[in-house]
């Protein structure tokens, strides 16, 4: 998994030419990209374990909360990708030669608002992935029109920092918000999912 | 209903308490989704189900304990480690219970090998012990004994007629009359998704009723 | 039924026709763009018509997902559809105006990147519905269409805010600045049409998945009393 970070570090320094003036202003949102698809494979081993024996029914006739299997799960695998971004942002650092004009603390910031976005509706969808075909598909299907605004936010928090062409606030603020709403969401439906069989 | 397949047909039975039911009946006869309906998995196309008193089934199943043809246990996690863990989805948990609860199926509570190394028979008995952890009122059992040698089998035989002798409620599913034989309070035959016979103890020649 | 649907059918069509007069006749010619703004009368209409039809699922879902009712399912499922429908048609009607007009194949203005995002999120909805397996299909569908209708409103807010880095062109006067009455009119008219087209469009496809239901409700019953297998 790691490795597979890496590659995907370096096959976008070759995609898209690390060199020239664009790079310090795109990279944010190569970054992103590159998240994303790390993200999205390590989503879609996060039932893996459980589907093997059927575990999940196990889950189902205890009177445990649905809600608290579910924050397990995104905790874990939040703190997944995240271990996955501190490895792949000092390479784009290294491979773009980046330069931050904006303060690091507000990087940090959009890493940790960025990834929730993703991994909170990501192991989601992969529950929901589960009662499909095409399982491994369906969950990138899902998941990327529905983070289509947090990817903007990411993006515009990133580069804004970098660049310091404007402030990263807003976009911050709206990832918070979007955090938030999409929390309260899935936490509530879990259940839902859980039991739909 | 699965699909267009009727798993269930017009069931209606009724289980008394503190009473070992076997049922019975050819593979798809519904056996399995009889006991995923009493405990909520599959959830009935039509008709209801009342378990320990409630329609609420979510409410209740704190006192409920299932096992399945899937060892429902996590490969990657000692034996000890698996039983700790789902022991917490239900109360905070004594250790020495649980370890005692791995000697009563006969396994070593001490055994460092992960779950997903164990032989079949092995992980059948700790499922059993994983299905009886929170003290259950009801125990839906699905073949719970494929998989062990005649051994293990009379032992886990002996285990449930102590169970039902304790007071709870036990449904077991199994194409083996001889496990059960001493045991049944009661017997059902079911085929093509409908329960076609009902026997006080179990009849010697297992011509199970076909319809 | 059938009158009511055979006389709605014709109040359609009426309402279709006088929208298309509205259009191509009666609304005064643009003064920059020329005829090719007559577009705007499909391209905004269809635009509203498909969002009502998301707010139409939206609701479907929610009350769904509390009542399990078959029939919220089927009529989530055709509004779903019959919006995704009139949003192909603000996508591909956005190109066709832009080009001849400002000689770009797509503007990322706020209003059709917008619809873009509303078109993947729905398509993916209908992607669900086919892929899905198992009974409980509609109650996971029900879950994603709450979760797309939210996210509805995340995506205008961020492309409004995120998304402006460079001027662009601006899709028809109808920003209510300004708009002849005479084009208010043409375009209110086509709205009217339009969302009655989709209401029967809609009422029609409900139909079909009601009837698809009740096949298997029959299958059901039938397989209960012992029949086929």
């Amino acid at each position: 998994m790691l490795f597979f970070a890496l590659l995907v570090v370096v096959i976008f320094s070759f995609s898209f030419e690390p060199t020239s003036e664009e790079a310090q202003r795109i990279s944010g949102g190569l970054m992103w990209v590159a998240f994303l698809f790390a993200a999205v494979v390590a989503l879609n081993q996060t039932w893996a374990r459980e589907l093997r024996n059927q575990v999940l029914d196990a889950y189902r006739v205890s009177p445990a909360p649905g809600w608290s299997l579910f924050l397990a799960k995104t905790i874990g695998n939040f703190l997944f990708v995240m271990v996955l971004e501190c490895l792949m942002a000092p390479l784009f650092v290294v491979f773009y030669n980046l330069r931050s004009v904006g303060p690091e603390s507000m990087l940090a910031l959009s890493a940790v608002l960025g990834t929730w976005a993703l991994v909170v509706n990501g192991t989601f969808f992969a529950a929901m992935s589960l009662r499909t075909r095409a399982r491994e598909i369906m969950l990138p299907l899902l998941l990327f029109p529905i983070s289509i605004p947090a990817l903007l936010a990411m993006v515009s928090a990133t580069t804004a920092t970098l660049t310091g062409d404007s402030s990263p606030t807003l976009a911050l603020e709206f990832l918070a918000v979007y955090d938030l709403v999409f929390t309260i969401v899935c936490l509530l439906l879990f259940d839902t999912v859980l039991h739909a069989e | 209903m699965f699909g267009r397949f009727a798993a269930l047909r017009e069931v209606t039975a009724s289980f008394d308490d503190g009473r070992l039911y076997a049922i019975f009946g050819d593979n798809g006869a519904g056996k399995s989704t009889l006991l995923r309906v009493i405990c909520g998995l599959a959830r009935p196309s039509s008709g209801k189900v009342t378990l320990l008193g409630s329609s609420d089934l979510r409410s209740v199943l704190g006192g409920v304990g299932y096992m399945a043809h899937a060892p429902l246990l996590y490969d990657e996690m000692t034996g000890l480690e698996n039983l700790h863990y789902f022991a917490g989805l239900y109360r905070p948990v004594d250790d020495d219970k649980l370890r005692d609860a791995i000697r009563t199926v006969g396994l070593d509570p001490g055994l460092t090998r992960y779950v997903g190394q164990y032989s079949q028979g092995m992980k059948q008995r700790l499922s059993l012990a994983r299905a009886t952890l929170n003290d259950p009122k009801v125990l839906l059992l699905d073949e719970p004994f494929s998989n062990l040698d005649p051994q293990s089998a009379k032992a886990m035989s002996r285990l449930l007629g102590e169970m039902r002798d304790a007071g709870r409620t036990i449904l077991v599913v199994t194409h083996q009359s001889v496990h059960v034989a001493g045991i049944a309070d009661e017997s059902f035959w079911m085929s093509a998704g409908k329960i076609v016979d009902r026997q006080p103890g179990i009849r010697a020649a297992e011509s199970a009723v076909r319809s | 039924m059938k009158t009511a649907f055979i006389v709605f059918s014709l109040i359609v069509f009426a309402l279709l026709t006088n929208g298309l007069y509205q259009a191509l006749v009666a609304a005064p010619t643009e003064a920059t763009m020329g005829d090719v703004q007559r577009i705007f009368y499909y391209h905004v209409p269809s635009a509203w018509t498909a969002f009502l039809c998301f707010i139409a699922n939206f609701v479907a879902s929610i009350i769904y997902l509390a009542k399990r009712n078959q029939k919220l399912d089927a009529f989530a499922f055709a509004s779903a559809e019959v919006g995704v429908v009139f949003c192909t048609v603000v996508l591909l009607t956005g190109p066709i105006w832009a080009r001849p007009v400002w000689g770009i194949w797509w503007t990322w203005d706020a209003r059709l990147t917008s619809t873009l995002v509303l078109w993947l999120i729905y398509v993916s909805y209908l992607v669900l519905r086919r892929y899905a397996t198992g009974g409980q299909t509609a109650t996971i569908a029900a879950a994603l269409a709450v979760f797309g209708f939210i996210d509805v409103v995340f995506v205008y807010m961020a492309i409004r805010w995120f998304r402006t880095q460079h001027p662009q062109p601006v899709v028809g006067g109808g920003q209510g600045s300004g708009l002849h009455p005479a084009m208010l009119h043409a375009l209110l008219m086509n709205f009217l049409a339009f969302a009655m087209y989709a209401g029967l469009l809609l009422w029609l496809r409900y139909k079909l998945e009601r009837t698809s239901h009740l096949v298997e409700e029959a299958h059901a019953a039938r397989a209960i009393a012992g029949d086929a297998r």
